[in-house]
C-alpha cells in the first residue's frame, strides 16, 4: 500500500507529461495550421493538457479503490 | 509645634495627676471613714460570728447533756467531740447495767427484843442493841452469801452464751463434762449442805437447850417469887427466901441471856444455812435438789423448834413478869401500909415485924384502937381495894387480852409462817417428785423413740440392702456382658483384622497394576505432550525464520505437525485452527521487517497528513506536502497512558508509534498506527494489516507453546 502511492505519482506525472506533450503538440499543430502561428493555441494546448493532467491526477488520488488493468499480452 | 504638643501634654498629665490628687486625699480621708465603718463593721460581722458559733457549741453541749443518745451521735460523728464533751460535761454515764440481785429473806425468828426487855432494863439495853446487831448480821450474812450467789448466777450466764459458742459436735463431750462438774458440784454441794446443817443442828440445839434452861430457870424463879409472896414465913427465912429469890432471878436473868445469846449464833447459822441452800438451789443441779429440799425441811424444823422453844420461854416470861407485877403490887401495899402505920404512930420504927414486946399500956390501947381503926380502914381498903381489884383486874385483863393478842398475832404469824413455809416445803416436794416422775417418763418416751429409731434404721438398712445388692447383682451382669462382648468383639476384630490384611494385600496388589497402568498412561501423556511441545518448538523456530523484509516460511507444515500431535487435544486444535491463514499459506513478517517498514509508511503518512477521507484536491495534497516539509516533529516520543483529542494528530501518533516500535512494542504501535485519519490511515493499512498477522499469529503460538509448556509440566509431576 505505501508504493501505491508513489505508483499513483508516477502515472499521474507521467500522465501528465504526456498530456501536456500532447496538448503542445496539438497546440502546436493548431498553432500552425489554424492560427497563424500564434502562441496562444501552444499555451492553451499546453495548458489543457496540463489541465487535464492534473485533473486525471486528482482524480486518480481521490479514488483510492479503483483499480488500473494492465493488459497482459499474452506470449 | 511640637512644644506645644508637648506643653499639652504635660499639662493635661499634671491635670490628671492633679486631679487624680485632689481627690486622693479626700479619698484617703474616706478611706480612713470607711475602713473605721468597715473596721466596725468587720468587728460586728466578727462579733455576730462568733456569737452564732458559740451559741451552736453552747446549744449542742447543753442538749448533749440532757439526751445521752444525742450526746453519741454527736461523738460518733464529730471526732474530739468527745473530748470537748468530756471537758464540760464529764464522762458519759455509762448504760444502766441490769441487775437483778437476789434479795435474801433473813430467817425470820422471832425477834428477842420485847423478852429481853422483861428480864432487866439496863440489860435490856444491851440486848436491844445485840437484837440490832442480828438484824444488821442477817442482811451482811446474806449479803455475803448474795455476792456468792450473783458470782454464781454470773458464773452461770458466762457459761450459757459460751455453751452456745461451742459447735455442736462437741456436745457430748460436754455433756460428760458438765456431768462430771455436777457430780463434782453435787459431792461439794452436799457436803457443804451436811457442814452446815451438822452445825446449824448442833448450834440450834444448843440453842434450844438454853432455852430450855432459860425456861426452867423463869419457872423457878416464878414459883419461888410466888411462894415468896405468899407463903408467910418468919423473917430470917423471909430473907433467906428473898436472897434464894436473888438467886433465882439473876440465874433466870444468866440463862435468858445464854439463851438469847444461843438463839443469836443459831440464827446467825440458820441464815447461814439457807445462803448455802440458796446458793446450792442457784447452781441448778437436779440431783442436788432432793438434799437440799431435805436440808430445808431441816432447816424448816429446826425453825420451827426454835420458835416453838421460844415461844415457851416468852409465856414463861409474861407469867413472870405477871407475877412480879403482882409482886411489886403487894410491895407496893405494904409500903403503903408502913407508910399509914408511920404516920399514925410515928413512934414506932418501920418494921412491924421488929416489935418484940417493948410496948407499954398505952402504946397497946393505942396500938389496938389503931388496930381497930386499921381494921376498918382495911375493910373499907378492902372493899375499895376489892372494886380497885376488880378494875385492876379488868385492866390486866385487858392487858393480858392484849398481850394475849399480840402473843396470838405473833404465833399466828409465826405459824402462818411455818405454815406457808410448810406448804412451799411440800410444794417443792411435789414438784420435785412430779418433776422426777416427768423424767421417768420423759425417758421412757425417749428410750421409746430410741426404739422406734432403731427399728426404722433396722428397716432403712434392709432395704438398703437389697437395693445395693440388686445393683451389684446388675453391675455384676453387665460387667460379665460387657466382657463377654468384649471377647467376641477381639475375635471378630481378629478376624476383621486378618481378612482386612487379604484384601489390603490383594488391593496393593491392585494398587500396583493400577499405578503401573497409569503410569503408562501418564508416560503416553507424557510422550504426547513431549511431541506437542516439540512442534510448537517447531513452530517457533520457522517464526524465527523471518528474513529482513521477507516473510518467514509458511507455517503450514509446523501447525500440521501440531494438528497430529496433539490429535485428541481439543484446546490445541482450536489453538492451531486460529492462527491466520495468510501465516499459513504466506508466512508472517518479522518484527524487524516491519519496524523496518514502517518508517518508509511514517513518512508517507506524514506526506499525505491533510488528505482526509474526502479526498482532497491536488492543491490539498501540496500543501500536505508542504506541511511534511515543514513541520518537525519528535522522531520518537514517549505515548502517555492515555491519548487524549490532541494526541490523534497524525504527526504526533506516527511519533508514538516509532517509540513503541524502537522499544519493541509492536501492538501498541499498531494500535496508534490504527488511530490514523484519511489518506495516512489508507496508506498505513498495509502496514496495519501485516503488524496485526504478525500479532496472531505470535499470540497464537505464544498460547500454544505456553499449552504445550503446561501439559508437559503436568505430566512430568507424575500422579
Amino acid at each position: 500500500m505505501a508504493n501505491e502511492h508513489g505508483q499513483k505519482w508516477d502515472r499521474c506525472l507521467a500522465d501528465s507529461a504526456v498530456k501536456i506533450a500532447t496538448g503542445l503538440g496539438v497546440g502546436i499543430v493548431f498553432s500552425v495550421l489554424f492560427f497563424k502561428r500564434r502562441t496562444w493555441p501552444v499555451a492553451f494546448g499546453s495548458g489543457v493538457g496540463l489541465g487535464m493532467g492534473y485533473s486525471n491526477c486528482q482524480q486518480d488520488f481521490r479514488s483510492p479503490y479503483q483499480l488500473h488493468g494492465h493488459r497482459v499480452k499474452e506470449p | 509645634m511640637l512644644r506645644v504638643c508637648l506643653k499639652g501634654a504635660n499639662s493635661a498629665a499634671r491635670k490628671c495627676l492633679c486631679g487624680n490628687g485632689v481627690p486622693l486625699h479626700p479619698l484617703q480621708q474616706c478611706r480612713s471613714y470607711t475602713s473605721g465603718g468597715s473596721g466596725s463593721s468587720a468587728g460586728k460581722i466578727v462579733a455576730a460570728s462568733v456569737f452564732t458559733v458559740g451559741g451552736g457549741v453552747g446549744g449542742t453541749i447543753l442538749y448533749a447533756n440532757w439526751d445521752p443518745k444525742f450526746r453519741a451521735n454527736v461523738e460518733k460523728s464529730i471526732p474530739y467531740s468527745d473530748q470537748l464533751f468530756g471537758l464540760a460535761l464529764g464522762p458519759a454515764a455509762p448504760p444502766p447495767v441490769i441487775n437483778k440481785p437476789r434479795k435474801v429473806e433473813p430467817v425470820q425468828i422471832s425477834s428477842m427484843s420485847e423478852v429481853w426487855k422483861d428480864s432487866k432494863h439496863p440489860k435490856a439495853k444491851e440486848v436491844e442493841k445485840k437484837a440490832e446487831q442480828p438484824d444488821a448480821e442477817g442482811p451482811p450474812a446474806p449479803a455475803p452469801q448474795e455476792t456468792l450467789e450473783a458470782a454464781a448466777k454470773c458464773t452461770e450466764c458466762e457459761h450459757e452464751p459460751a455453751v452456745k459458742e461451742r459447735p455442736e459436735g462437741e456436745v457430748a463431750a460436754r455433756l460428760a463434762e458438765q456431768d462430771k462438774a455436777e457430780q463434782d458440784l453435787l459431792t461439794s454441794l452436799s457436803s457443804n449442805l451436811e457442814d452446815a446443817l451438822g452445825s446449824t443442828a448442833k448450834v440450834t440445839l444448843q440453842a434450844i437447850g438454853a432455852q430450855e434452861a432459860a425456861l426452867q430457870a423463869i419457872a423457878q424463879h416464878t414459883r419461888q417469887l410466888r411462894e415468896a409472896m405468899e407463903a408467910e414465913a418468919p423473917p430470917d427465912k423471909k430473907s433467906t427466901q428473898w436472897r434464894v429469890l436473888e438467886d433465882a432471878l439473876s440465874e433466870r436473868s444468866r440463862s435468858v441471856d445464854e439463851a438469847g445469846a444461843a438463839v443469836l449464833k443459831a440464827k446467825a447459822e440458820l441464815d447461814k444455812l439457807r445462803g448455802v441452800i440458796d446458793g446450792a438451789k442457784h447452781l441448778k443441779i437436779a440431783a442436788a435438789r432432793p438434799s437440799i429440799l431435805a436440808a430445808e425441811e431441816n432447816l424448816h424444823s429446826m425453825v420451827v423448834d426454835l420458835d416453838s422453844v421460844v415461844t415457851r420461854v416468852q409465856t414463861a416470861q409474861s407469867e413472870a413478869k405477871i407475877v412480879s407485877q403482882y409482886s411489886e403490887l403487894v410491895n407496893e401495899a405494904k409500903a403503903q401500909f408502913q407508910k399509914e402505920l408511920n404516920s399514925i404512930t410515928p413512934e414506932i420504927q418501920a418494921n412491924w415485924k421488929g416489935l418484940t414486946g417493948k410496948l407499954t399500956q398505952d402504946d397497946l390501947n393505942s396500938l389496938i384502937a389503931h388496930a381497930h381503926r386499921r381494921i376498918d380502914q382495911l375493910n373499907r381498903e378492902l372493899a375499895e381495894q376489892r372494886v380497885r381489884e376488880q378494875i385492876h383486874i379488868d385492866s390486866a385483863l385487858e392487858q393480858q387480852k392484849l398481850e394475849d393478842k399480840k402473843a396470838l398475832e405473833v404465833a399466828i404469824s409465826t405459824a402462818l409462817e411455818h405454815n406457808r413455809e410448810q406448804m412451799r416445803l411440800e410444794q417443792e416436794k411435789k414438784v420435785e417428785e412430779t418433776r422426777e416422775v416427768m423424767e421417768a417418763e420423759m425417758r421412757t418416751q425417749l428410750r421409746r423413740q430410741a426404739a422406734a429409731h432403731t427399728d426404722h434404721l433396722r428397716d432403712v438398712l434392709k432395704v438398703q440392702e437389697q437395693e445395693l445388692r440388686s445393683e451389684a447383682e446388675e453391675i455384676l451382669n453387665s460387667s460379665l456382658m460387657e466382657k463377654e462382648t468384649e471377647y467376641r468383639r477381639l475375635t471378630q476384630d481378629q478376624l476383621d483384622s486378618f481378612t482386612l490384611d487379604m484384601s489390603a494385600a490383594y488391593a496393593r496388589l491392585k494398587g500396583m497394576e493400577e499405578a503401573i497402568d497409569s503410569h503408562v498412561i501418564a508416560e503416553e501423556e507424557a510422550r504426547k505432550a513431549h511431541q506437542l511441545w516439540l512442534s510448537v518448538e517447531a513452530l517457533n523456530y520457522t517464526l524465527k525464520t523471518a528474513a529482513l523484509n521477507d516473510p518467514t516460511e509458511p507455517l503450514e507444515g509446523a501447525v500440521q505437525a501440531i494438528k497430529e500431535s496433539c490429535a485428541e487435544d481439543e484446546f490445541a486444535q482450536a489453538l492451531a485452527t486460529a492462527l491466520p491463514s495468510e501465516s499459513l499459506s504466506r508466512g508472517v513478517y518479522s518484527e524487524a521487517s516491519l519496524r523496518a517498514r514502517f518508517y518508509a509508511i511514517r513518512q508517507l503518512a506524514r506526506r499525505v497528513a491533510l488528505i482526509d477521507e474526502t479526498r482532497n484536491s491536488l492543491y490539498q495534497y501540496f500543501l500536505s506536502y508542504l506541511q511534511a516539509m515543514l513541520l518537525f516533529e519528535k522522531a520518537q516520543e514517549a505515548p502517555p497512558a492515555k491519548l487524549s483529542a490532541e494526541d490523534l494528530d497524525t504527526f504526533k501518533l506516527l511519533s508514538y508509534a516509532a517509540y513503541s516500535l524502537e522499544h519493541g512494542d509492536l501492538e501498541l504501535a499498531a494500535k496508534l498506527v490504527n488511530q490514523l485519519k484519511g489518506e495516512s490511515r489508507r496508506v498505513a493499512q498495509d502496514w496495519l494489516k501485516e503488524a496485526r498477522l504478525t500479532l496472531e499469529t505470535k499470540q497464537v503460538v505464544s498460547l500454544l507453546s505456553a499449552y504445550a509448556n503446561a501439559v508437559g509440566l503436568g505430566t512430568t509431576m507424575a500422579p
